[in-house]
């Protein structure tokens, strides 16, 4: 038997034939996506034998998983921390940056007074703030992760965006709620 | 050793057989099938030549049936045993399905899933929709002259695991073979997409008799790919009917109606809402069975009015999934109508209202969704069709568990793409603590009790140690039919236990089995036929595509390998001329086995074949 050319251990960025850095061609990775999915998917194997639909599943869902993973900055940034042996703690070290603790509290309030005012336009302009300010620390993560390998200060930009992901769920909770 | 037989390259051994697969539409008001048929998809009509069968089942005392139009023509005068609508029921509980005092139904509060008391005994809604796929199964075998392969079978893009495993029971009950359950809205944009050759982000609006589904979807280059999907699994026309109904009393100055009565209105009430779509207003006149004389005329204004929030209860979902998918009102290139009450002229304004845009209506959208799925079907059989075409469909809800303080913890987020898999570690509460309950939940909200609670199990056998230092590791897998099985293992001891997500509202297989066996009792012989032909056929599928796969890649594997696969082909294909299907049964499984491992080359050499493709092109460009 040939040895396998590729297997399900391989990591997301070999899976989809991309350079392992931050920065991304996401034209590319939508690209590849599709095209091996098309190769893959249980769809394309509903009349074979049991053996290939059990591996068709097993790939199509690490080509889902994967396509999650580098499609998303932070769950990118993440992943190549992962990769480099670094975690980035995000459930037990809390220990970030008094400014950077006191900004999330004024947006988290911010928020409260949003919701309690029923005001969509300060919810608009809170979900652009955080927009930004995401955008930034993405920036930010690329220059430590891709140019200056500063991979401990990365993992504390990733938890600061962390923080942000859970504003921007808040923000989308109210959008909801004020809908409703 | 008989010598081995080659055929020329390129060539089948066996010449392409057509396999017979058909798309059905399950619905709450009607159900179809449809089949693709010289490349094109149509829908069969039954012998009258109509299309729609009404999802109407009538239980008489005699254990006979009637099934559709017979059916619902006596409605009102059997309400309690002729069900209608049984869709809404799936799955569900009593406490699930609200308004249940204004049906004529005797209900039995079964844990899990309700049931009904009829004439012919006590029913559960799995077997009512059995009924009506066995009255379909029947129509295709008959149109198409052959055994059918398998059926896609739609159900709501909103619709919860419950839900899709009670509509998986139904068609196993029904004796079909189900090859995916793919979700109406989805099967409606196949039918519309490779119509057109669309490209861009479409929405599809889907209001049917009892269910309302909003998806948004991306069409590029031959990919499906679902973004985002939201709804409502609990509001359709019935409701407009209900609003009508009401009114009625209100107008008429009635209450506390009998049974038929009730099923007279709600049938009026009905016509009533058609007759709105044509003209300014209807005429509403019966005769109740106490001698009553009701005679009110509807205005379109009116209708109009009583129903706006039922309208606004369809823009919501449709909001939230936009936001979901990331996009924007005008970034959506066209509407798709689907679904009977979209004919409603104010659905359509409101649609058109929020969307900018005039919606597209020119398939039938009674017919649409039976159409995608029986594209879908020509393909999953086998019958490769010349446009290859893929599609990626998401799931509609949050999967999670239960954690401390009755909270849940999501572990697949909704609109994840499928089939996914996700692993989270949790730990244990308390010091020496050897075993835990794994309760598994599905819905977007925060606490246990406002989700819905799909299984639990439990994992014993923990190691005893200080709280907080076992390692539990809950795996969540949800399959292509948007189905989920979940196993919890400890990750120091090795102890695991898991669970396919059924039980606690769905029907078990020895359930199905049981069922199968009563209600075929005199036709025994007659269901050990068709057991061991579907194993022929599934045999001979599989004879066909092992040969077929070592004519394209054979070179992958070794003389040896080869003999090995042979043998075991053999050994199926002499078993398959006689009786016995649990030894053709047997075979089939030692051939799956021994081409597990050319299996697993011929993924690596199409994933491979995949990325070289790209090396090439990024040296160019």
């Amino acid at each position: 038997m040939s040895a396998p050319a590729v297997d399900l251990q391989q990591d997301f960025f070999t899976v989809f034939s991309l350079p392992r850095s931050f920065q991304l061609d996401s034209a590319a990775l939508d690209q590849r996506y599709r095209e091996l999915q098309s190769q893959v998917h249980p769809d394309k194997f509903s009349h074979l034998s049991d053996a290939e639909k059990r591996l068709s599943m097993q790939w199509a869902t690490r080509v889902n998983e994967g396509y999650q993973t580098l499609r998303d900055p932070l769950k990118r940034g993440r992943y190549l921390l992962t990769l480099h042996g670094i975690d980035t703690q995000e459930e037990n070290n809390t220990a970030m940056p008094m400014d950077f603790l006191m900004q999330q509290m004024e947006w988290r309030e911010g928020l409260q007074d949003a919701i309690a005012a029923k005001d969509i336009d300060a919810l608009d302009g809170l979900a652009d703030t955080a927009r930004n300010e995401t955008r930034n620390l993405q920036q930010q993560l690329a220059e430590q992760l891709d140019t200056t390998h500063e991979f401990v200060a990365a993992a504390d930009t990733v938890r600061k965006l962390r923080f942000l992901e859970k504003l921007a769920e808040e923000i989308a909770d109210a959008y909801d709620e004020l809908d409703s | 050793m008989a010598l081995l037989q080659i055929s020329e390259p390129g060539l089948s051994a066996a010449p392409h057989q057509h396999r017979l697969a058909v798309g059905i539409d399950l619905g709450t008001t009607n159900s179809l099938v449809a089949t693709v048929r010289n490349g094109i998809s149509v829908v069969l009509n039954d012998d009258e030549g109509s299309a729609l069968l009404p999802s109407v089942v009538r239980y008489l005392a005699d254990g006979s049936l009637q099934i559709g139009m017979a059916a619902q023509a006596v409605q009102s005068e059997d309400p309690q045993n002729t069900i209608v609508s049984v869709k809404r029921f799936m799955g569900r509980g009593l406490k699930d399905v609200g308004d249940v005092v204004d049906l004529p139904y005797r209900f039995v509060d079964t844990p899990g899933m309700l049931q009904l008391r009829t004439a012919a005994g006590v029913k559960s809604p799995v077997e009512v929709s059995a009924e009506i796929l066995k009255v379909l199964r029947d129509r295709a075998e008959r149109s198409l002259g052959g055994e059918l392969v398998g059926a896609v079978i739609t159900v709501p893009a909103y619709f919860d695991d419950a839900q899709r495993q009670a509509t998986k029971d139904a068609a196993k009950l029904a004796g079909l073979n189900v090859l995916r359950l793919l979700n109406e809205p989805t099967a409606a944009a196949i039918a519309y997409g490779l119509d057109n050759a669309s490209e861009g982000v479409y929405a599809v609006y889907d209001l049917g008799g009892g269910t309302f589904d909003i998806s948004i979807l991306r069409l590029s280059k031959g990919v499906f790919e679902v973004l985002a999907t939201n709804g409502d699994s609990a509001l359709g026309g019935d409701d407009f009917d209900q609003r009508i109904y009401c009114w009625i009393l209100e107008q008429a100055g009635l209450s506390q109606l009998g049974v038929n009565d009730v099923r007279l209105l709600l049938t009026h009430a009905r016509t009533a809402k058609e007759q709105l779509t044509d003209n300014l207003q209807a005429q509403i006149t019966a005769v109740l069975s106490g001698g009553e004389l009701v005679d009110v005329t509807l205005t379109r204004d009116t209708f109009y009015d009583m129903t706006k929030n039922l309208l606004a209860r369809t823009l919501q979902p449709t909001r939230k999934a936009l936001r979901d998918a990331g996009l924007a009102v005008d970034e959506v290139q066209g509407v798709v109508m689907v679904g009977g009450s979209t004919r409603m002229p104010q659905v359509q304004r409101a649609v058109a209202e929020y969307f900018k845009q005039t919606p597209l209506t020119n398939l039938d959208p009674d017919k649409v969704v039976a159409l995608g799925a029986a594209i879908q079907a020509n393909v999953l059989a086998g019958n490769r069709s010349a446009d290859d075409w893929l599609l990626l469909d998401v799931i509609p809800l949050s999967l999670g568990i239960e954690t401390m303080g009755g909270l849940t913890e999501k572990i697949i987020p909704r609109n994840s793409t499928i089939p996914t898999a996700r692993a989270q570690e949790f730990t244990t509460y308390k010091d020496g603590q050897t075993a835990m309950s794994i309760h598994v939940m599905q819905g977007e909200r925060e606490l246990v009790s406002d989700c819905r609670s799909l299984a639990q199990f439990d994992l014993r056998g923990i190691p005893p140690m200080v709280a907080g230092a076992a390692r539990i590791r809950v795996t969540f897998q949800v399959d292509a039919d948007g189905l989920l099985s979940v196993s919890a293992r400890e990750m120091i001891s090795g102890h695991e236990s898991s669970i396919a997500v059924k039980p606690s509202y769905g029907l078990s297989d020895e359930e199905i089995t049981q069922m199968l066996k009563d209600s075929a009792q005199h036709a025994k012989d007659d269901m050990q036929a068709r057991a061991l032909r579907e194993q022929q056929v599934e045999a001979r599928q599989l004879l066909e595509a092992v040969e077929n796969a070592l004519q394209e890649d054979g070179a992958l594997l070794d003389a040896d390998g080869i003999a090995a696969i042979r043998a075991s082909m053999e050994g199926v294909r002499f078993l398959l001329e006689g009786e016995d299907q649990t030894a053709i049964k047997r075979a089939v499984e030692a051939l799956n086995q021994a081409t597990l491992s050319f299996a697993q080359a011929r993924m690596d050499k199409s994933v491979s074949g995949a990325l070289k493709g790209h090396k090439m092109s990024d040296l160019e460009s």
